[in-house]
């Protein structure tokens, strides 16, 4: 589908450079506050796409570094409605940044999923990657995300089928979430193998954007990464370098931006 | 003999009504696929049935006794009143009849190690005991604030020769011990299953657990129907997941004239935030895979449940149930933390049987159901489990123990 700003962040980034590097950290993280001037802080680092965690109870996707700073947040008081003033401030400051949520899905369910899309579009967000909700689930997500012209990143695993690729490729809008190993968040040393052999796989079903994700932590990984996909996506190597401070988070950053650069 | 894997009126899954499904992270799709495949296949096949039959005969003890209990049936309007004795199966519960078929299971789909999550330690402790009959490798995950509570539970799991982990995340309890069972399976599903302990989280579980439980309510009911030449006016068991009560609804779905109920921990009250009582003051959400009723605040973040019960402390509940109460079928009511002591008791006292503090649940939803049907009903309940892992609780709880003797 066109008209995705996400997917055309990538493209152009792909053009430009090797491709792009999306970012994520958590709302809330340390405090509401400090979490939009990181935020904003990637977005003049390199970062061409933000992804924002919606700090969440039940995280089964997320390792330690990232479920310590969720649950700190849960801690000092995050409230859903942050993450819509979070969005706004942050799209404000930095226009040319598209901003998903990354968010577990009963956050959605239980503020309405129609409400919760038109809310997230009126903040200006661009879409919701969803770590929990299939889209064999996702009906109702489906329809208001169309409604309201939000991106959708669903989830491609090396374990996933043929057939699942092929559907989670076709019903996502901005990118496909290419899961680079089986686990959760959280730096590794080498990026599995099965990253490149999976994003081989999407390449033979789809033209969309693949973003490969897990266990991306420096800019020679973002490197090699961007050797065979549009995308890297880096979570908790900016968690970690944020709970040192802004300079260590913008430093990071940097690092991480020089493996986009066309080698 | 009753055909123990027969279909559930309720259906195979993945949905109960508007409940159930597959809430899950795409790289567990294919896991839970071959688990459902697997499944669908061994429930029909002679010969799993047959292996299966035999472990519960000489290894669990089965069919476990049905027992009338009379005195303390005085204290519940004069009704008789019918103990399901899931207590006196290997392990000390029901949670046996399922870890049994898991790993059956297991073996069919030639994985070597298992993982599951526990609460009060009795589905860690059958899972461990099943691991070593087949010789897999088990790591039990267990919340660290259980892990104290139920210490003599954690000391016979790694005795079965399994690693328990002490969950510290979140809550520390079982919600947080199934997060933490999900992310290692997340990472390890090539050589590993999860035996789930409950009748909830992602399909097929809610099903193929329900399918290995339904056991104990198709033996009851033939017990029943020699012992007193009737069905029972009322089936009653304790929820937490829920896996016991299903297990024992499900043979009576089709008797209309027999009321079922699902008797969850009420904690200090079903009207005070200290409470696990899911369906009563619940709504409907996702949690660990399934759709059903969470406990949860206005912005969808799981709510932390309070029971004195370690193995009906959690915020959620398997969604066959949740399917159940909408529908009128089964009807679901709190018993508070106090409430369920004085049962056990009582229970303890009158007929010299120490129940599980979880199965202590139903027996004060007994005195209340009996007293409310008068001295004509006929109640059975099913007695899940036994209450030596409890021994600590209960001791402090009623100030049994000279001070001194029982160790902070």
């Amino acid at each position: 589908m066109t008209g995705s700003v996400v997917e055309a962040r990538i493209r152009a980034a792909k053009q430009e450079r090797a491709g792009a590097l999306v970012g994520y950290l958590p709302i809330g993280y340390p405090d509401l506050a400090t979490s939009i001037e990181a935020a904003i802080t990637l977005t003049r680092h390199g970062v061409d796409v933000l992804e924002l965690g919606l700090p969440y109870s039940d995280p089964v996707m997320d390792g330690p570094a990232i479920q310590a700073a969720t649950t700190k947040a849960l801690g000092n008081g995050f409230r859903l409605r942050h993450a819509f003033e979070a969005v706004r401030e942050i799209t404000r400051a930095s226009p040319d940044v598209p901003v998903l949520c990354m968010t577990y899905y009963n956050p959605v369910l239980s503020y309405g999923v129609e409400r919760f899309a038109a809310d997230l579009r009126a903040a200006g967000g661009a879409g919701l990657i969803t770590p929990d909700l299939v889209p064999d689930e996702a009906g109702e997500w489906l329809a208001a995300s169309d409604a309201e012209g939000l991106d959708r990143v669903f989830l491609a695993a090396p374990t996933s089928s043929e057939q699942r690729i092929r559907r989670a490729t076709e019903l996502s809008r901005g990118f496909t979430y290419v899961v680079s190993t089986m686990g959760i968040t959280g730096a590794r040393s080498d990026v599995d193998s099965a990253a490149r052999t999976l994003v081989e796989r999407l390449r033979d079903v789809t033209d969309e954007p693949l973003a490969v994700g897990l266990g991306i932590s420096t800019g020679q990984q973002v490197a090699e990464v961007l050797g065979y996909a549009d995308g890297a996506i880096v979570g908790s190597r900016l968690v970690s370098a944020l709970g040192e401070g802004l300079d260590a988070l913008a430093d990071a950053a940097d690092g991480l931006a020089e493996g986009t650069r066309r080698r | 003999m009753t055909d123990t894997l027969a279909p559930s009126p309720s259906g195979t899954g993945p949905y109960f009504g508007a409940y159930g499904g597959r809430w899950v992270p795409e790289p567990l799709v294919a896991a839970l696929d071959e688990l459902s495949a697997a499944w669908d296949e061994l429930r029909v096949d002679p010969g799993f049935r047959d292996e299966l039959a035999a472990l519960h005969r000489d290894y669990t003890g089965r069919p476990s006794p049905l027992t009338e209990v009379p005195r303390f049936a005085q204290h519940a309007g004069g009704a008789r009143v019918f103990l399901k004795r899931e207590d006196l199966n290997h392990t000390g519960s029901h949670k046996i009849n399922n870890v049994l078929g898991q790993a059956l299971l297991t073996r069919k789909i030639g994985k070597k190690r298992v993982i599951a999550e526990t609460g009060a330690g009795q589905h860690g402790v059958a899972t461990a005991t099943a691991a070593a009959l087949f010789g897999l490798d088990c790591t039990i995950y267990m919340g660290e604030v259980d892990t104290d509570r139920q210490a003599l539970n954690v000391a016979r799991m790694r005795l079965l020769g399994a690693e328990v982990v002490p969950v510290t995340s979140g809550s520390r309890t079982l919600k947080d011990a199934i997060n933490e069972a999900m992310r290692d399976w997340v990472t390890n599903v090539a050589t590993t299953t999860y035996i789930f302990g409950t009748a909830a989280g992602p399909h097929p579980f809610p099903a193929m657990v329900r399918d290995l439980q339904r056991i104990i309510g198709d033996e009851a009911r033939a017990q029943m129907l020699e012992r007193t030449g009737a069905l029972p006016d009322a089936v009653l068991a304790c929820v937490g997941g829920g896996s016991n009560a299903i297990g024992i609804f499900t043979a009576f779905l089709d008797d209309p004239g027999v009321a079922l109920w699902g008797l969850e921990a009420g904690g200090d009250g079903a009207d005070t935030p200290r409470t696990a009582a899911t369906i009563s003051v619940g709504r409907p959400g996702v949690l660990h895979g399934a759709r059903s009723y969470v406990l949860q605040d206005e912005d969808g973040q799981t709510v932390e449940s309070h029971s004195v019960s370690a193995g009906l402390d959690y915020p959620g509940v398997g969604p066959e149930h949740a399917f159940l109460a909408d529908s009128g079928r089964a009807t679901y009511r709190a018993v508070t933390d106090a409430a369920a002591m004085d049962a056990l008791r009582l229970l303890s006292r009158t007929e010299g049987i120490i129940p599980a503090i979880e199965s202590a649940h139903a027996l004060a939803g007994a005195l209340e159901v009996g007293r409310e049907l008068g001295p004509d009903a006929t109640l059975l309940i099913n007695l899940s489990g036994r209450g030596d892992k409890d021994t600590t609780t209960v001791a402090r709880w009623f100030d049994l123990v000279d001070r001194g003797a029982v160790q902070e």
